[in-house]
């Protein structure tokens, strides 16, 4: 037999990171990626309908000043069958809103190995990588890859002028009333 | 046997997919683990079950009993941890197998042009005439990595063989 091939884990010094779960399924996310986490009735609250076809995991949109907020269904994008999510992470530097069940905790991480080769569809724009915590291995998600630039690209030419959907955009509420939390 | 006969002898591993039995080369295999929690989590890779960790590695768990015996394994008892190469890449990967594993010295019968990309070779243990497995066309990998490249480095097929009848 031969010697065993080298590590593929890049080693971190400590990343934060938020589990959270969608139906039973845990994934982790780093939480310096997450702008908000809110409720998502406060922020579907201020949401409008979109229909793009061929993006089924976005139902709704949130306008903010210049920016257009995407809301995704994780359930959805992931194929896992759960209950729409009650939880709202506004991703930073994206335009996608995650919807999720609910966070499981918030912890550390201090190794993040590579997706394996074998995995070579769609995955690998989903995670960053895999994790091992307590003996369980999460996946990593990768904030970007909610939406894809030819998903953006459809939910833009799907969206409504800005004039019609003025009337529903949505104006950032205190955070006690919210239950909104900022993070970083 | 003469010196130069043992010379073409060459190490694999026999192992069981339900009732077939088929080889891989020893040197492109890493060890035989006990069954271990199988980690799911969602993805596309049609062939690939989830992730075992082992030695504090995460390990792509790939069921290749499908493809080559025509059902999924119902009852497993180890998996053989296998080297994939990707290019200059090479990775662990579990295969699901029933039943122990045995190291055998054999001479390879290469492929021929007629044989499907997985099969790396023939050999002959015990009266039977066992597929060698060539897992890089076998598992999943990105395209870039050109699967079928072993296929097409086969060495000429062996005259010898070619009066053997094939399970």
């Amino acid at each position: 037999m031969p010697p065993t091939a080298p590590l593929k884990s890049v080693p971190l010094r400590e990343e934060q990171i938020i589990l959270f779960r969608i139906g039973e399924q845990l994934f982790a996310l780093s939480s310096s990626s997450v702008q908000e986490v809110r409720s998502a009735d406060s922020l579907s609250g201020g949401a409008t309908e979109i229909d793009a076809p061929g993006v089924d995991k976005v139902r709704q949109f949130v306008r903010r000043g210049n920016n257009t907020l995407f809301l995704v269904s994780a359930a959805t994008h992931f194929g896992i069958s759960a209950p729409e999510g009650i939880l709202a992470f506004v991703l930073r530097n994206t335009r996608t809103a995650l919807l999720v069940d609910s966070i499981e905790k918030m912890t550390a991480m201090t190794c993040l190995q590579a997706l394996p080769l074998s995995f070579c569809h769609e995955e690998r724009q989903w995670y960053r990588g895999l994790t091992a915590l307590d003996q369980t291995v999460v996946p990593v998600v990768r904030p970007e890859g909610f939406l894809s630039n030819e998903e953006l690209m459809m939910l833009d030419a799907a969206l409504p002028p800005p004039e019609l959907s003025a009337g529903e955009t949505e104006v950032k509420r205190d955070a006690d009333t919210d239950l909104g939390t900022e993070l970083n | 046997m003469t010196v130069s006969a043992e010379l073409e002898l060459k190490s694999f591993v026999l192992l069981r997919l339900g009732e077939r039995r088929f080889a891989v080369a020893a040197d492109g295999t890493a060890e035989l683990v006990a069954p271990s929690r199988v980690f799911r989590f969602p993805h596309k890779t049609a062939k690939i079950e989830g992730v075992i960790l082992r030695r504090r590695r995460i390990v792509p768990v790939c069921d290749v009993a499908e493809k080559l015996v025509g059902s999924r394994l119902t009852t497993r008892r180890f998996y053989l941890i296998a080297l994939r190469r990707y290019g200059q890449r090479t990775e662990w990967v579990a295969i699901p197998v029933t039943g122990e594993c045995e190291l055998i010295n054999s001479e390879l019968n290469a492929a021929s042009a007629s044989d499907e990309p997985h099969v790396a070779g023939w050999l002959s243990h015990g009266g039977d005439v066992i597929e060698v497995l060539n897992l890089d066309a076998l598992t999943p990998g990105p395209r870039d990595f050109g699967s079928s490249s072993a296929a097409s480095q086969r060495p000429p097929v062996q005259k010898a063989r070619q009066s053997e009848a094939r399970p």
